[in-house]
């Protein structure tokens, strides 16, 4: 581009220089931390997306060095380009942070509180957007919206009452997939994510809808109340793929793969590929290959320590080593006398269920043969 | 050399009085103080006919809740394992069916739940992490037992009885909170 003139714009009293026509909120991620609004529709690798769900809002304090008056009302930084001068407020604008406050309590207002059965729980970003910017109780004492359940397929499990209606997967289908198949119907308070006829969603690529949604609306069905991401082990490994990048993110119990996904970056977007795209996943990829011998390891990957996935303790290279039994080592050889096997006794992870082999979700029969 | 604090006190090497050599003063004193004990309350409680009462916050052994319908409310949602410090609770989660509907409260539920009382100390983190009031602690110990494969709890040795069909022990296992004795 000819025109990489460079506009200097001040966030939070930190300046940085970024090209014309980016966008506050891609200016302050370039700062990062907690400067950086947060998103929960504007998705940077999906063209379209951005401006619905009002998170990101921010107060422009002054509009530019030409016209330094500010801007009237809050701006949706996602859409909003920065001008030269321009001075943001994003954390330091109490202003921004009420409203940040009252957004998410509409974003609540019909989303049900399931997090405990809900798959997301833990990598959700609605979850850490209320933490740390919502309000304790709710207001709201009437029934929330509930749907007609849709069922799309073997694959992705859609929850209608979770979504915040974002668009981010209707922008993935229609972006990376050949057809899309699904869209928003109806309007306002009935307006839901589904397929007009029943149908299910099997496009190559279509998985990808379950990286993106933000909440669990969209969740992977293979993956389906195996396990709560918290106690998987999540490594970085790659397969030599003919259809995607191929590069994913493990999770795995054990040596079981319970869940393949795309890698995420720290604003919880899909990483870029080397050749700088992004390393969006097939579905082969994603639901098939549920094997660790499918896989090429290559380490353990880096989570935020203030996230719960890091608190099953795999960082570093521990979950990469298998421990030793070193009883007879540090005994001269000598047996223990007596040794429980706690497979003998324990009816969880029997060695002989391997949930990850089953298709969809664990059902009472699938554990009657294991005792 | 000196001495590192000025506490240390010599031993005494004086020779024994007449009243101290005479030694049964000394031995009956002793068997006085012994013997007054006889007429003292008695501190020994007769366990187990008889209980002391547990404190109100008292932590024992664990209890996995059930609904008014007798539907188990736990959903498997890890939060009690992930806050155990001891790492003594697992579990595996299934998704109830159509028919099941009466037996579980939520979509999801544990299908198997195991405490390790061999693991627990007791802390309690488990009952305030439960979203679901689905895990108490309740006001019993853990039985003594030679093998520790009897301290494995599966969801059998764990979950109230129902109060649909046995509410005699649904009540009984819901413990009272005022003491267990009286007097």
């Amino acid at each position: 581009m000819a025109d990489q003139q460079l506009v200097k714009v001040t966030i939070d009293n930190i300046s940085i220089e970024v090209p014309a026509g980016t966008t506050i909120l891609n200016a302050a991620r370039k700062i990062g931390g907690e400067v950086a609004p947060p998103a929960m529709c504007y998705y940077s690798k999906l063209q379209g997306s951005g401006g619905k769900c009002r998170t990101c809002l921010v107060e422009v304090s002054k509009g530019s060095e030409k016209d330094p008056r500010p801007m009237p009302k809050l701006v949706a930084s996602c859409r909003t380009t920065v001008m030269d001068g321009m001075e943001v407020k994003n954390i330091t604008s109490p202003k921004v942070l009420d409203m940040r406050a009252g957004v998410v309590e509409f974003l609540l207002i019909n989303h049900p509180l399931d997090c405990p059965v809900c798959d997301q729980a833990g990598e959700c970003h609605l979850q850490d957007l209320s933490y740390e910017h919502g309000k304790e109780g709710t207001r709201y004492e009437f029934q929330r919206r509930i749907f007609k359940k849709h069922d799309i397929g073997p694959y992705i499990q859609l929850h209608m009452t979770r979504c915040i209606l974002c668009y981010r997967c209707v922008f993935t289908a229609d972006q990376l997939t050949q057809k899309r198949e699904h869209g928003v119907l109806d309007r306002g308070d009935h307006s839901e994510i589904a397929t007009f006829i029943e149908k299910s969603l099997d496009n190559d690529f279509i998985g990808n809808v379950i990286d993106v949604c933000p909440v669990g609306a969209l969740t992977d069905r293979t993956f389906r109340f195996k396990n709560r991401v918290w106690f998987l082990k999540p490594m970085d490994a790659h397969r030599d793929c003919p259809s995607c990048s191929g590069k994913v993110t493990l999770w795995n119990r054990g040596d079981e793969v319970y869940r393949v996904t795309a890698r995420k970056d720290e604003w919880g977007e899909v990483e870029d590929g080397p050749d700088g795209k992004p390393a969006w996943i097939c579905n082969t990829c994603r639901f098939d290959k549920k094997k660790t011998s499918d896989w090429v390891i290559e380490g353990p990957r880096m989570i935020n320590r203030h996230s719960v996935i890091s608190a099953n303790h795999y960082q570093g290279k521990v979950g990469m080593i298998k421990p030793t039994e070193i009883f007879e080592a540090v005994h001269e050889g000598r047996k223990p006398k007596l040794l429980m096997d706690i497979h003998k006794v324990s009816e969880v992870n029997k060695p002989n269920v391997e949930l990850s082999k089953i298709e969809g979700p664990a059902h009472a029969k699938d554990f009657r043969g294991a005792k | 050399m000196d001495a590192l604090t000025n506490r240390a006190q010599a031993v005494g090497r004086k020779p024994l009085s007449l009243w101290e050599r005479l030694y049964l003063p000394a031995i009956f004193k002793g068997m006085a103080i012994t013997f007054s004990h006889i007429f003292r309350k008695q501190p020994t409680i007769r366990y187990p006919e008889q209980k002391r009462p547990f404190s109100p916050v008292f932590r024992g052994l664990h209890v996995l809740n059930r609904d008014e319908e007798g539907r188990e409310r736990c959903t498997a949602c890890g939060l009690c394992a992930v806050a155990c410090p001891a790492e003594a609770i697992t579990m595996e989660a299934a998704e109830r069916l159509p028919e099941e509907k009466g037996l579980y409260r939520e979509e999801k539920y544990a299908a198997k739940y195991e405490i390790n009382m061999l693991r627990c100390i007791f802390c309690g983190l488990c009952e305030e992490a439960c979203p679901k009031d689905a895990i108490y602690l309740s006001e019993t110990f853990a039985p003594s037992n030679f093998n520790r494969q009897g301290f494995i709890y599966g969801k059998d040795d764990l979950l109230i009885p129902n109060p649909k069909t046995d509410p005699e022990g649904y009540e009984k296992a819901k413990g009272r909170k005022e003491p267990t004795t009286a007097g």
